[in-house]
Protein backbone atom coordinates (compact mmCIF):
# COMPACT_ATOMS: atom_id res chain seq x y z
CA UNK A 1 0.00 0.00 0.00
CA UNK A 2 1.44 3.54 -1.05
CA UNK A 3 0.13 6.43 0.80
CA UNK A 4 0.94 9.63 -0.88
CA UNK A 5 1.78 13.20 1.12
CA UNK A 6 0.75 16.50 -0.14
CA UNK A 7 4.79 17.08 -0.73
CA UNK A 8 4.25 13.94 -3.56
CA UNK A 9 6.00 11.49 -1.30
CA UNK A 10 4.92 8.34 -0.69
CA UNK A 11 6.05 5.94 1.59
CA UNK A 12 5.45 2.14 1.32
CA UNK A 13 3.71 0.42 4.85
CA UNK A 14 6.61 -2.10 4.75
CA UNK A 15 9.21 1.03 4.70
CA UNK A 16 8.39 2.25 8.21
CA UNK A 17 9.62 0.74 11.34
CA UNK A 18 8.89 1.81 14.72
CA UNK A 19 11.11 0.75 17.53
CA UNK A 20 10.23 1.63 21.34
CA UNK A 21 13.11 3.55 23.49
CA UNK A 22 12.51 2.19 27.15
CA UNK A 23 15.97 0.64 27.59
CA UNK A 24 19.53 1.87 27.23
CA UNK A 25 19.66 -0.60 24.90
CA UNK A 26 17.21 0.17 22.51
CA UNK A 27 19.65 3.14 21.68
CA UNK A 28 21.87 0.02 20.08
CA UNK A 29 18.49 -1.67 18.49
CA UNK A 30 17.47 1.60 17.06
CA UNK A 31 21.40 2.30 15.41
CA UNK A 32 21.89 -1.18 14.32
CA UNK A 33 18.04 -0.65 12.04
CA UNK A 34 19.00 2.62 10.82
CA UNK A 35 22.78 1.12 9.75
CA UNK A 36 20.52 -1.85 7.90
CA UNK A 37 18.24 0.07 6.22
CA UNK A 38 20.73 2.42 5.26
CA UNK A 39 22.95 -0.22 4.01
CA UNK A 40 20.04 -2.04 2.19
CA UNK A 41 19.17 1.02 0.13
CA UNK A 42 23.12 1.64 -1.06
CA UNK A 43 23.92 5.02 1.01
CA UNK A 44 27.44 5.35 0.84
CA UNK A 45 29.31 4.41 3.60
CA UNK A 46 29.61 8.17 4.57
CA UNK A 47 26.23 8.97 4.67
CA UNK A 48 25.50 5.23 6.77
CA UNK A 49 27.64 6.55 9.28
CA UNK A 50 26.32 9.90 9.34
CA UNK A 51 22.53 8.67 9.66
CA UNK A 52 23.98 5.81 12.33
CA UNK A 53 25.39 8.45 14.30
CA UNK A 54 22.66 10.94 14.44
CA UNK A 55 20.06 8.13 15.30
CA UNK A 56 22.35 6.87 18.34
CA UNK A 57 23.14 10.89 19.52
CA UNK A 58 18.88 11.27 19.45
CA UNK A 59 17.88 8.00 20.62
CA UNK A 60 20.51 8.53 23.46
CA UNK A 61 19.06 12.17 24.26
CA UNK A 62 15.30 10.30 24.43
CA UNK A 63 16.71 7.94 26.89
CA UNK A 64 18.18 10.32 28.64
CA UNK A 65 16.24 13.47 29.00
CA UNK A 66 12.93 11.21 28.74
CA UNK A 67 13.38 7.56 29.68
CA UNK A 68 10.66 6.54 26.93
CA UNK A 69 10.12 7.56 23.56
CA UNK A 70 9.43 6.52 20.29
CA UNK A 71 12.10 6.08 16.95
CA UNK A 72 10.26 5.88 13.51
CA UNK A 73 12.10 4.93 10.80
CA UNK A 74 10.51 5.83 7.50
CA UNK A 75 12.57 5.15 3.89
CA UNK A 76 10.83 8.41 1.78
CA UNK A 77 10.82 8.42 -2.15
CA UNK A 78 10.38 11.83 -3.85
CA UNK A 79 11.18 10.96 -7.71
CA UNK A 80 14.29 9.26 -8.34
CA UNK A 81 15.02 10.52 -4.73
CA UNK A 82 15.99 8.14 -1.88
CA UNK A 83 15.80 9.34 1.53
CA UNK A 84 15.80 7.91 5.09
CA UNK A 85 13.61 10.10 7.75
CA UNK A 86 14.24 9.42 11.12
CA UNK A 87 11.24 10.87 14.16
CA UNK A 88 12.42 10.64 17.63
CA UNK A 89 9.03 11.57 20.41
CA UNK A 90 8.87 12.06 23.71
CA UNK A 91 7.14 13.23 26.32
CA UNK A 92 9.68 14.36 28.77
CA UNK A 93 10.12 17.75 30.18
CA UNK A 94 11.55 19.18 26.77
CA UNK A 95 14.23 21.18 26.08
CA UNK A 96 13.75 24.84 27.68
CA UNK A 97 16.73 26.93 25.76
CA UNK A 98 16.76 25.29 22.44
CA UNK A 99 18.81 27.84 20.33
CA UNK A 100 21.49 27.68 23.65
CA UNK A 101 21.43 23.72 22.99
CA UNK A 102 21.65 24.44 18.66
CA UNK A 103 24.44 25.95 19.25
CA UNK A 104 26.76 22.83 20.62
CA UNK A 105 29.31 23.64 23.29
CA UNK A 106 27.05 22.29 25.93
CA UNK A 107 25.42 19.74 27.52
CA UNK A 108 23.09 19.00 30.79
CA UNK A 109 23.76 15.33 30.82
CA UNK A 110 25.69 12.37 29.51
CA UNK A 111 27.13 13.69 26.37
CA UNK A 112 29.36 16.21 24.72
CA UNK A 113 27.46 18.92 23.87
CA UNK A 114 27.39 18.18 20.46
CA UNK A 115 24.27 15.79 20.22
CA UNK A 116 21.90 17.85 18.86
CA UNK A 117 24.00 20.99 17.32
CA UNK A 118 26.43 17.87 15.76
CA UNK A 119 23.88 16.10 14.89
CA UNK A 120 22.00 18.92 12.48
CA UNK A 121 25.55 18.75 10.84
CA UNK A 122 25.26 15.34 9.42
CA UNK A 123 21.84 15.27 8.08
CA UNK A 124 19.91 17.33 5.29
CA UNK A 125 16.90 18.55 6.99
CA UNK A 126 16.15 19.21 10.59
CA UNK A 127 13.33 20.05 12.65
CA UNK A 128 12.68 20.56 16.34
CA UNK A 129 9.68 21.13 18.10
CA UNK A 130 10.07 21.68 21.67
CA UNK A 131 9.46 23.48 24.68
CA UNK A 132 9.34 23.03 28.83
CA UNK A 133 7.24 20.60 29.34
CA UNK A 134 6.26 19.86 26.06
CA UNK A 135 8.21 16.60 25.41
CA UNK A 136 10.14 16.87 22.06
CA UNK A 137 9.61 15.80 18.90
CA UNK A 138 12.51 16.13 16.14
CA UNK A 139 12.68 14.66 12.76
CA UNK A 140 15.50 14.37 10.60
CA UNK A 141 16.22 13.73 6.90
CA UNK A 142 18.90 12.43 4.71
CA UNK A 143 18.74 11.97 0.80
CA UNK A 144 21.08 10.12 -0.93
CA UNK A 145 23.48 11.74 -3.02
CA UNK A 146 23.57 10.26 -6.65
CA UNK A 147 26.60 10.46 -8.58
CA UNK B 1 42.67 -12.72 29.47
CA UNK B 2 39.67 -11.08 28.50
CA UNK B 3 37.79 -8.68 30.90
CA UNK B 4 34.54 -8.64 30.17
CA UNK B 5 33.28 -7.81 26.48
CA UNK B 6 36.23 -6.28 25.63
CA UNK B 7 39.51 -8.25 25.47
CA UNK B 8 42.44 -6.61 26.72
CA UNK B 9 45.80 -7.98 26.22
CA UNK B 10 49.35 -7.21 27.12
CA UNK B 11 52.09 -6.75 24.25
CA UNK B 12 54.96 -6.54 26.21
CA UNK B 13 54.84 -3.41 28.34
CA UNK B 14 51.51 -2.38 25.91
CA UNK B 15 48.06 -3.25 26.56
CA UNK B 16 46.15 -3.74 23.23
CA UNK B 17 42.32 -3.80 23.27
CA UNK B 18 40.05 -4.69 20.34
CA UNK B 19 36.65 -3.22 20.56
CA UNK B 20 34.74 -5.93 18.08
CA UNK B 21 31.05 -5.10 19.35
CA UNK B 22 28.34 -2.98 19.34
CA UNK B 23 28.89 -0.76 22.04
CA UNK B 24 25.85 -0.77 24.40
CA UNK B 25 26.51 2.68 26.74
CA UNK B 26 27.27 0.30 29.83
CA UNK B 27 29.84 -1.58 28.23
CA UNK B 28 31.59 1.65 27.05
CA UNK B 29 32.03 2.83 31.21
CA UNK B 30 32.84 -0.94 32.54
CA UNK B 31 35.68 -0.76 29.78
CA UNK B 32 37.45 2.49 31.01
CA UNK B 33 37.60 1.42 34.33
CA UNK B 34 38.81 -2.12 33.14
CA UNK B 35 41.56 -0.28 31.06
CA UNK B 36 42.52 1.37 33.82
CA UNK B 37 43.01 -1.17 36.16
CA UNK B 38 44.75 -3.35 33.60
CA UNK B 39 46.89 -0.44 33.07
CA UNK B 40 48.26 -0.02 37.35
CA UNK B 41 47.95 -4.31 37.18
CA UNK B 42 50.31 -4.64 34.25
CA UNK B 43 52.41 -1.49 34.64
CA UNK B 44 52.01 -0.96 30.77
CA UNK B 45 52.87 2.16 29.57
CA UNK B 46 51.45 1.86 26.68
CA UNK B 47 47.53 1.76 25.47
CA UNK B 48 46.77 0.70 22.06
CA UNK B 49 42.78 1.06 21.67
CA UNK B 50 41.79 -0.64 18.17
CA UNK B 51 38.40 1.08 16.76
CA UNK B 52 38.60 -0.74 13.44
CA UNK B 53 35.80 -3.11 14.04
CA UNK B 54 33.70 0.17 14.82
CA UNK B 55 30.98 1.17 11.84
CA UNK B 56 29.71 4.18 14.42
CA UNK B 57 31.18 6.44 17.27
CA UNK B 58 29.01 8.57 18.18
CA UNK B 59 29.86 11.67 20.25
CA UNK B 60 29.24 9.11 23.84
CA UNK B 61 31.68 6.83 22.51
CA UNK B 62 34.19 9.43 21.12
CA UNK B 63 34.25 11.35 24.50
CA UNK B 64 35.13 7.96 26.36
CA UNK B 65 37.82 7.42 23.86
CA UNK B 66 39.23 10.82 24.60
CA UNK B 67 39.15 10.61 27.86
CA UNK B 68 40.27 7.30 28.50
CA UNK B 69 43.41 8.22 26.81
CA UNK B 70 43.61 11.27 29.22
CA UNK B 71 43.31 9.15 32.52
CA UNK B 72 45.68 6.48 31.35
CA UNK B 73 48.15 9.54 30.03
CA UNK B 74 47.91 10.81 34.21
CA UNK B 75 48.86 7.50 35.38
CA UNK B 76 51.49 7.67 32.94
CA UNK B 77 50.43 5.73 30.23
CA UNK B 78 50.51 6.77 26.36
CA UNK B 79 46.96 5.68 24.49
CA UNK B 80 46.71 5.45 20.61
CA UNK B 81 43.66 4.76 18.96
CA UNK B 82 44.17 2.42 16.04
CA UNK B 83 42.45 1.90 13.04
CA UNK B 84 39.40 4.38 12.64
CA UNK B 85 37.31 4.17 9.61
CA UNK B 86 36.73 6.43 6.94
CA UNK B 87 33.53 7.42 7.36
CA UNK B 88 33.95 7.68 11.29
CA UNK B 89 36.50 10.28 10.70
CA UNK B 90 34.43 12.20 8.43
CA UNK B 91 30.88 11.87 10.95
CA UNK B 92 33.35 13.28 14.03
CA UNK B 93 35.08 16.16 12.54
CA UNK B 94 31.59 16.91 10.57
CA UNK B 95 30.12 16.98 14.29
CA UNK B 96 33.02 19.43 15.12
CA UNK B 97 34.69 16.64 17.52
CA UNK B 98 38.11 16.30 16.73
CA UNK B 99 39.46 14.35 19.74
CA UNK B 100 41.93 17.05 20.44
CA UNK B 101 45.03 15.72 22.17
CA UNK B 102 44.39 12.03 21.32
CA UNK B 103 47.44 10.11 19.33
CA UNK B 104 46.01 7.76 16.15
CA UNK B 105 47.42 5.55 14.06
CA UNK B 106 45.88 3.90 10.64
CA UNK B 107 46.96 0.44 11.90
CA UNK B 108 47.79 -1.29 15.00
CA UNK B 109 50.40 -2.08 13.40
CA UNK B 110 52.04 1.88 12.92
CA UNK B 111 50.39 2.09 16.60
CA UNK B 112 52.67 -0.44 18.10
CA UNK B 113 55.73 1.35 16.02
CA UNK B 114 54.73 4.69 17.86
CA UNK B 115 54.98 3.09 21.00
CA UNK B 116 58.27 1.74 20.18
CA UNK B 117 59.85 5.11 19.30
CA UNK B 118 58.04 6.82 22.04
CA UNK B 119 59.71 4.47 24.51
CA UNK B 120 63.30 4.74 23.23
CA UNK B 121 62.73 9.26 23.14
CA UNK B 122 63.90 10.45 26.19
CA UNK B 123 61.73 12.55 28.46
CA UNK B 124 60.38 15.56 26.93
CA UNK B 125 61.47 14.99 22.86
CA UNK B 126 58.72 15.92 20.52
CA UNK B 127 57.42 13.19 18.27
CA UNK B 128 58.40 13.93 14.80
Amino acid sequence: MKVTSSSGMYQTERERWEIRIDKEADIVAVRQRVRDIAKEHRFDQFAVAALTTAASELSRNVWVHAQKGVALISVLRNGHKIGVELEFVDHGPGIVDLNRALAGGFSTSHSLGLGLSGTKRLVDEFNIDTGPGRGTKIVIRKWKKEF
Amino acid sequence: MPYGPIPILKLGSTLLATIQIELHDTVVDSFQNDVLEEIERTGSNGLIIDISALETVDSYVARMLANTGKMAKLMGAETVIVGMRPAVAATLVRMGYFMEGISTALSLEEGLELHARRSKMPDGMVDS
